[in-house]
């Protein structure tokens, strides 16, 4: 009787912690959740932590510009968290909009999303125009992130006008001009005269090197140099018929009939590993790039590399971002100002010198550290120059919310003519299928 | 509950405690309609909160995706659902690319789980032996289980890589050429089977360890003095003893490799693996769930693929279970 009696007193008594240590646990994890945006909070002394989400290379950190505003305001602390691709953390970007929570005080947006968060999102965002005077910015760049009653949802940081980078050595080698004047004259004309030129190159190639990193790198090119890309202005895909996108991929085609490429996707280990073998003699070359150049080739191709004029009349952008400011973030204010000293021509120019990012406030193109900047690995190539003279003809183009994921079709169909051999009219139809999924 | 019972007997009716004041029969009645309504619930509040967790966390994310599957909504505004019905589901079914994914899903189904419980099943026999340092062996066999799926499906990639990849290199001893692995579709479907093999071998092997040693042993006693060779103990012992236990890995690697996810997301990498190869060479099911819904934004299609994966998985149990049956009434 005792012993059943002790048994039972002793599995009730489990019983009741078992509950009590369930409940203290649901507490806990409830009151983890709060106490996760309480550190948000201002404490006693008004301290704050502004956070700032972005992912790939801001170059907030290489400019060591949140310790220099945390000098400037002493009372604020920015915390930088960096996703390494963009097509992580834009998903996550979105399910956090959606859901109010998780955001950061500073988010970035990518110049293929921008329009898509204009378009649907724009409730969640602060009006920067109240913070920031657009007109700072280059003029497509403004309208990019501006609704259609005004409202800018993001401050641009940098831009990626496009030039030509190019190996002096395999040029001069190939019996090619190497000057990177004389180099930017061959193609003047336009991206026809730059596969002519190509096909010049490949008559004299040194063995085992290809004029061109990949096909669809010259497409990008080709196809934002055009004020007409995927979407006509109001809002229809048009990419089927886009003058743009026709020229963009008759030439692709044309480099991969002509083997003119190496046919490496871009920034994949194989495309990296062909720097650092040196076996591409070109490479479509937004601002932004020089960078991934120099990482990737090493030092052994120092001074060997050298940057000319882009193609054509008319340059092109690719890529290049935004700073927004969240509307449900808990220090909205703080954060508009923060962008905007981040987006300040003197930030912009100390990030373009520490990173290589090129600003698209105008005001720092008269700043010495753009002006005059040249760039060592490239031959002393006068980057600031040759960047902010490609800057003021870049067409303001259209944008459309399926720009990035359009664009990222089309180049995988195209890094198939060059890699499997598909045909045009193949590869094409397959794109096409493919994009057609993503807009419907 | 056997001890709960008695317990309440000896307070409620110990004769002649409550003498003086005798309970009405009224509220004896209430009692132990009490103590029996205890007796019956209280099991069920003890598994409750299996239950409440699983309705939670399993059974309500998969009523809401069906839910979801039939309405389109984008990843850009999750709050604004229109209904279309069956359209979605319409849609996958004639993109040749859920077709492409379902072939895939099921030629590396069947080229990595064939070969896969056949070693196993031969490592365990050999494990079955007298061995000297016999735990060694059995840790040093489920290591590959242990290593996460990212960093397997990464050191694979570097063997698969087409330039200056370990395979190639090895293969160009022997004169052979250069081999695109993530490129073909036959070649990287069996990349990907090797990686699930090389990490699913073990923790087969060990199950049917533990299996075979509950195979009583004067079964082969009997075998061996019957003359019997150790391939013959194998084949008539040893594998009918293992029939059930077979037909649970089998269950379970379909299972598995209905949800191959990480190994083809990472073979490539990047943009590229996500959408399970530049052609869809090695796209599977849940490739092609995830490219749908987090890089295209249309999560109506992906819930939609989700369902389909549901359906066909349940299609391959009752296959499974006809089998099963079949397999046992014929041993009988």
């Amino acid at each position: 009787m005792r012993i059943t009696r002790t048994v039972a007193g002793r599995s009730r008594r489990t019983a009741v912690m078992a509950t009590t240590g369930l409940t203290a646990a649901a507490l806990l994890m409830t009151g983890c959740s709060d106490s996760g945006s309480d550190s948000d909070e201002a404490d006693a002394n008004g301290n704050i932590t502004l956070t700032v989400a972005d992912f790939g290379q801001f170059g907030y950190k290489e400019a060591g510009l949140f310790a220099k505003y945390h000098e400037l305001h002493p009372n604020i602390t920015v915390k930088e968290n960096v996703t390494a691709q963009e097509t992580v953390y834009y998903p996550k970007f979105l399910q956090q909009l959606n859901t109010g929570s998780g955001l950061a005080d500073v988010q970035g947006i990518e110049v293929g999303r921008v329009k898509e968060l204009v378009d649907t999102k724009a409730d969640a965002f602060a009006d920067l125009s109240k913070v920031v005077d657009p007109a700072q910015w280059v003029n497509w760049k403004a309208l990019q992130a501006s609704t259609d009653d005004g409202k800018v949802i993001g401050a641009g940081t940098d831009i990626g006008p496009m030039s030509i980078c190019y190996r002096r050595d395999l040029f001069e080698q190939a019996g090619l001009p190497s000057d990177r004047t004389e180099v930017a004259a061959k193609f003047a004309g336009g991206w026809e005269d730059y596969l002519a030129l190509g096909e010049a190159y490949k008559a004299k190639a040194p063995k085992g090197t290809f004029f061109m990193d990949s096909a669809s790198a010259m497409y990008n090119g080709v196809v934002s140099s055009d004020s007409e890309q995927y979407y006509s202005k109001d809002g229809k895909a048009i990419y089927k018929d886009s003058a743009g996108v026709k020229a963009g991929w008759e030439l692709a085609a044309q480099a991969v009939d002509k083997k003119l490429t190496q046919g490496l996707a871009q920034f994949s280990p194989p495309w990296q590993a062909a720097l650092r073998k040196g076996t591409m003699a070109t490479v479509a070359c937004p601002a932004w790039m020089a960078a991934q150049i120099s990482t990737y080739a090493g030092d052994e191709f120092k001074g060997k590399w050298d940057i000319a004029r882009t193609p054509g009349t008319t340059a092109a952008n690719w890529g290049g971002s935004f700073l927004s400011v969240p509307a449900k973030g808990k220090h909205v204010k703080e954060a508009g100002e923060l962008v905007k000293w981040l987006t300040a021509p003197e930030q912009q120019a100390a990030v373009f010198k520490a990173a290589g990012l090129f600003p698209s406030n105008k005001g720092a193109y008269e700043l010495p550290d753009v002006k005059t900047a040249k760039l060592e690995y490239f031959n002393n190539a006068p980057i600031g120059e040759i960047y902010a003279e490609e800057a003021k003809v870049i067409p303001a183009a259209v944008l459309g919310p399926k720009d990035g994921v359009i664009k990222d079709s089309i180049s995988t169909q195209i890094n198939n003519m060059e890699q499997r051999g598909t045909k045009p009219d193949d590869a094409w139809k397959a794109a096409t299928e493919a994009i057609d999924k993503v807009i419907g | 509950m056997a001890t709960t019972t008695p317990t309440r007997g000896a307070h409620g009716s110990r004769p002649g405690r409550h003498a003086p004041k005798p309970m009405t029969a009224r509220r004896q009645a209430w009692r132990s309609r009490l103590w029996r309504f205890d007796d019956k619930a209280s099991p069920y509040a003890y598994i409750a909160p299996f239950f409440l967790v699983f309705g939670a966390f399993g059974l309500y994310p998969l009523v809401y995706t069906g839910w979801i599957a039939l309405h389109r909504v984008e990843m850009t505004g999750l709050d604004q659902m229109e209904w279309v019905g069956w359209e979605n589901f319409g849609n996958i079914l004639q993109d040749s690319e859920f077709w492409t994914a379902v072939t895939n899903t099921f030629v590396i189904g069947v080229i990595s789980t064939v070969p896969q419980l056949m070693i196993a099943l031969g490592l365990a026999h050999l494990l079955n032996y007298k061995l000297r340092a016999s735990t060694f062996w059995r840790t040093v066999i489920l290591t590959p289980y242990a290593t996460s799926v990212a960093s397997a499906a990464l050191v694979f990639a570097l063997v698969f890589r087409a330039d200056g990849g370990l395979l190639n290199w090895v293969l160009g001893f022997f004169g052979a050429g250069e081999t695109n692995w993530a490129n073909g579709h036959w070649s990287s479907n069996i990349a990907i089977a090797v990686i699930v093999i090389w990490r699913w071998t073990g923790y087969n092997t060990l199950i049917y360890l533990a299996a075979m040693q509950a195979v009583p042993s004067d079964l082969y006693e009997a075998a061996s003095l019957d003359g019997a060779s150790r391939w013959q103990q194998f084949r008539n012992v040893t594998i009918p003893s293992l029939r059930p236990t077979i037909l649970f890995t089998i269950v379970i690697s379909t299972i598995g490799s209905m949800q191959l996810f990480g190994e083809p997301l990472l073979l490539e990498g990047g943009q590229i693996g996500a959408q399970g190869g530049t052609e869809h060479q090695y796209e599977t099911l849940s490739i092609y769930l995830y490219n749908y819904g987090w890089n295209l934004g249309h999560l109506g299609p992906a819930a939609a693929v989700a369902w389909a994966m549901l359906v066909l998985l349940l299609l391959i149990a009752a296959i499974n279970w006809l089998i099963g049956r079949f397999v046992r009434k014929t041993a009988a």
